[in-house]
């Protein structure tokens, strides 16, 4: 934990360099098992005059974060060999704190696709089973967090890319109020959704990074003022009387036709939990919520990202940077650059998007979608105005196995898979947290979502909950390895 | 006979410090790829921040030509794959421009004409490309520099209107301060649509598109080429091909593409760019911020200042000079003497110097000093230029030259009899020419000599009056 690591290397007892050789190691023994990294840095370079409790701790970040002078290649083909010459903004401010880069994870191919299984670099696998996926996009930071490497590590998440790998990773995974942390710097997807967040053992630890990441930045007009909280202290308050509510449609497990017994576990240690919840003050209800814009919540965020993508992506052409292409002329070598750049799912995606936003089908796919993003915003924020957040499972069971997965997600699942998206459609602070193993021994996280701009207050009930799981900490033993 | 319909869409960068959306100088260099940054590149991750001046020069433009004006700064992306364009998509506004449906009143041969706009809206300029037999470069200085677009309604109807147009549209610029609009910077370019029509059609002719042309004399002979063109074919009975042409060095046009469909743009609003509304207290002082334009002053000089067309055209033509003018007036000066001043000797000067009346050594409240004391009559007009120019050359005000050299006018009417008299009597056979032969050309030599006399005090018209006088009773008295 952060805490403790910056009070042993305050008392001296450990070097900021024996720190990162320790998580060196670590990265390159697992590497070849788990392939966390797409590139593992050689030397601790950190900032000397740094005083913040962040100092000498080393960290990963996801590879669609620009780094000056270091690979960021968004772990696809047509930025393999992308060496950027500006920092991101959360880099730039993770340096200022002295915390020391150990390297950049790896992810599905240009954030898009939550498997962890198409990097160019190949597939992510899950350290509490190597047979399990581990989920995306942040698919390698979360597994460098849950095997223990590094303490934390940033990601990005759009539709759930840092929750749901955080919950099939046995970890921690917080996306703050959209705007909360810059995005400058971050590679888009699609930037009415991208956000940048962070992954730990603990709820405080997600809390401490965020504290030293947040903030307005000059170069993102979208990032927010501060709100001048300190989110490690917020985090402490009292949560007597804190309202959640769950949603019935996917709660219920009368509500599934094909119900597995993964998935009635799953939704009964969930109801424990809620059960626990209760004993501690909380008020916990139950709320219904229109099953039809439940269902359109896929195909909204599909859409919606797709069309971004597609515009977002446009600047990868070989022209300025990147593989340059072959041709009798430049559109020919952009074609070429494109065509073998990008894999068939990245391929798929940018004609979606492209048809998408075709001036004969705007109105009724992307401008109806962005409409449905509206109404179930509003019915989020109606449902808030009496709720201080919003509880649920963050999956109907731990990781699949590689051979379970596909891109399409089961349609008995499909809500349930799919709800932490509603974060990303208005902003809303988001975290998951481990609350229980399914069957397989794999870990489930579970999920709080609350109002835009009160990051504090989910963290709040999120710090609180963390001691009712009794899994605060846990990371993917040796015995898994 | 056919009637040509041309519509222009004029781009013209805006004067600003910074790039539309990054913190790049915007200033013309001929050094390649140096006003460059991160955002101007496209490269991963970067985030555009829109320059508030730019949104202002671009929303008082929109004023200015009568256009509504929205309630928020909204922009959309266009997406097209070109190499000029780093992102791969521009950043310009579909949604809300900046401004819709206004008009400018140009003078075209004497005659005032409405010409519609039908929208102004706030982009992004591209890179700038250079072709070689086989490989191309590619400056990014121009990359991201605001740029205006204005697209007028198809209401204009020969080559003379839309060069008018051009003319006063680059003068509503520099009147307004938002731009250089230098043609040959290629700051100020246009595309020309135009279809020719009979007057008895009801449709519009098939349309033809010209493309980024920077010389309005360029403007000028490819609409008359076209219009000749266009009519040759149709009176042959042919039909005119939907296409892209560009103008050559020749004055005629070339075909260059035809078009198929119109390329889909794929416009959405740009998410990385927060609406930001614009409040009634904010255009009420944009609004307080636009000057009179070329026209409104034109017009005001000739009506409420008596001017003749000529003066007025002169002293309207260009904001410094007649803002120089209006605040000579300002000081409550004398109009006609004010026209007199400044259309002669001060602009006369500014040109020999080369400079800009800002940097006259005479201000305009100099130059009210000067005007008065010609209208009180204590200098002569004459005087008064001449003091203006040693004033120029001696940095020097002329107000203090004239009372250092005490040159006020002599106009006291025994001092100018004793002077005359002096004078004839130094010159009898003048005098005589006249007692005994009538001859009146005497009068200017008599002049001429007091003026020498008087060292140039003496007042001209006073003086003659004498002279007759005094010639006249030396005849008389025999």
């Amino acid at each position: 934990m952060i805490r403790e690591l910056h009070e042993k290397l305050e008392k001296e007892e450990v070097t900021k360099e024996e720190l990162f050789e320790e998580a060196k190691t670590l990265a390159e023994k697992y590497q070849e098992e788990f392939n966390s990294f797409v590139t593992i840095l050689d030397e601790a370079k950190s900032k000397r005059r740094a005083d913040s409790i962040l100092k000498g701790i080393p960290y990963a970040l996801k590879d669609n974060i620009s780094t000056s002078g270091i690979l960021t290649t968004a772990s696809s083909n047509i930025l393999k060999d992308y060496v950027p010459v500006y920092d991101a903004t959360v880099y730039q401010k993770l340096k200022k704190s002295g915390a020391v880069l150990l390297g950049k994870t790896t992810l599905d191919e240009l954030a898009m696709g939550g498997t962890g299984t198409t990097a160019n670099t190949g597939v992510v696998r899950n350290p509490w089973n190597r047979e399990h996926l581990i989920g995306g996009s942040s698919a390698g930071s979360a597994s460098a967090v849950a095997l223990g490497i590094v303490p934390f590590a940033i990601g990005s998440d759009t539709g759930d890319s840092i929750r749901k790998p955080a919950s099939f990773g046995g970890v921690v995974g917080f996306k703050p109020t959209y705007g909360r942390i810059s995005r400058y710097g971050l590679f888009a997807f699609a930037s009415s959704l991208d956000h940048v967040g962070v992954f730990a053992r603990s709820v405080e630890d997600v809390a401490i990074v965020t504290d030293i990441i947040k903030g307005e930045d000059s170069k993102d007009m979208t990032s927010l003022e501060d709100d001048g909280k300190v989110y490690a202290e917020e985090i402490k308050k009292d949560t007597t009387g804190k309202k959640l509510f769950y949603i019935k449609e996917i709660c219920d497990i009368e509500e599934y036709p094909n119900k597995t017994e993964k998935l009635e576990k799953t939704l009964k240690e969930f109801q424990d939990l809620l059960e626990k919840c209760r004993e501690q003050g909380f008020v916990v209800e139950e709320v219904s919520f229109d099953k039809k814009l439940l269902e359109a919540i896929y195909p909204t965020y599909m859409t919606i990202s797709c069309a971004e993508a597609t515009s977002n992506n446009a600047n990868l052409t070989g022209i300025q940077f990147g593989p340059r292409g072959n041709g009798e002329n430049i559109e020919e070598m952009m074609f070429q650059a494109r065509t073998e750049g990008f894999s068939e799912l990245i391929k798929r995606r940018f004609v979606l998007g492209s048809y998408i936003l075709q001036k004969e089908n705007q109105e009724k796919l992307y401008l109806n979608a962005c409409r449905i993003r509206r109404l179930i915003v509003e019915k989020m924020n109606e449902l808030l105005k009496e709720y201080d957040g919003m509880i649920l499972p963050a999956s109907g069971g731990g990781a699949p196995k590689f051979s379970e997965s596909s891109e399409q997600v089961s349609d008995s699942h499909y809500i349930l898979e799919n709800h932490m998206v509603i974060g990303n459609f208005g902003g809303f602070p988001s975290i998951t947290i481990p609350y229980c193993f399914d069957e397989e021994k794999m870990p489930v996280g579970v999920n709080i979502t609350g109002r835009v701009m009160e990051d504090d207050v989910v963290l709040n009930i999120a710090y609180k909950i963390e001691t009712l799981t009794g899994l605060k900490g846990i990371k993917a033993g040796e015995e898994n390895v | 006979m056919y009637k040509a319909v041309i519509g222009l869409e004029v781009h013209c960068e805006l004067e600003t410090k910074s790039k539309n959306f990054s913190a790049s100088p915007n200033e013309f260099t001929e050094t390649p790829n140096i006003n460059v940054s991160t955002v101007d590149l496209g490269l991963p991750g970067i985030l555009p921040i829109p320059n508030k001046e730019a949104v202002r020069k671009a929303l008082k433009t929109a004023m200015a030509l009568h256009c509504t004006n929205p309630d928020e700064v909204l922009f959309d992306r266009k997406n097209y794959f070109y190499p000029d364009l780093p992102k791969g998509y521009q950043i310009t506004q579909v949604t809300k421009p900046m401004g819709r449906n206004g008009y400018l009143d140009i003078m075209v041969n004497g005659h005032k004409k409405r010409v519609f706009i039908h929208q102004l809206h706030l982009e992004e300029d591209t890179a700038s490309l250079e072709h070689f037999s086989n490989y191309s470069l590619i400056d990014y200085n121009r990359s991201g520099i605001p740029l205006i677009e204005i697209v007028t309604e198809p209401c204009i109807e020969s080559a003379d209107e839309a060069v008018a147009f051009l003319e006063d549209l680059r003068d509503v610029f520099l009147f307004l301060g938002v731009s250089e609009a230098k043609s040959n910077y290629g700051q100020m370019r246009c595309d020309v649509n135009i279809s020719l029509m009979k007057d008895t059609d009801t449709e519009l002719g098939t349309k033809v598109e010209m493309k980024n042309i920077n010389a309005f004399t360029s403007v000028r002979d490819a609409i008359e080429y076209e219009i000749k063109r266009q009519t040759e074919l149709l009176e042959k009975g042919e039909k005119v091909v939907q296409e892209t042409r560009r103008i050559a060095e020749d004055g005629k046009t070339y075909a260059m593409r035809e078009k198929v469909d119109a390329v889909d743009y794929k416009y959405f609003v740009e998410p990385n760019i927060p609406p930001v509304p614009l409040t009634k207290e904010y255009y009420e002082e944009l609004r307080s911020s636009i000057p009179e334009l070329k026209l409104e002053r034109y017009e005001k000089y000739i009506n409420q200042y008596g001017l003749s067309e000529y003066d007025a055209g002169v002293l309207s033509s260009k904001k410094d000079i007649s803002d120089y003018f209006e605040e000579v007036l300002s000081y409550g000066s004398d109009i006609s003497l004010t026209v007199n001043f400044v259309t002669s000797a001060i602009l006369s000067t500014i040109k020999k110097l080369e400079i800009s009346i800002h940097e006259l050594f005479i201000t305009p409240k100099m130059l009210s000093g000067v005007i008065e004391k010609v209208k009180n009559k204590d200098i002569s007009l004459d005087h008064g230029k001449k003091i203006l120019y040693q004033a120029i050359e001696k940095e020097t005000d002329p107000n203090e030259l004239i009372s250092k050299q005490n040159l006020h006018q002599i106009n006291d009417k025994e001092q100018l009899l004793t002077l005359i008299c002096e004078v004839m009597d130094e010159n009898e056979e003048q005098v005589r020419q006249y007692v005994e032969e009538g001859n009146t050309y005497v009068y200017n030599f008599f002049i001429g000599k007091v003026m020498q006399k008087s060292n140039r005090q003496a007042n001209p018209n006073m003086s003659l009056e004498i002279i007759k006088e005094e010639l006249e009773r030396r005849k008389n008295n025999g």
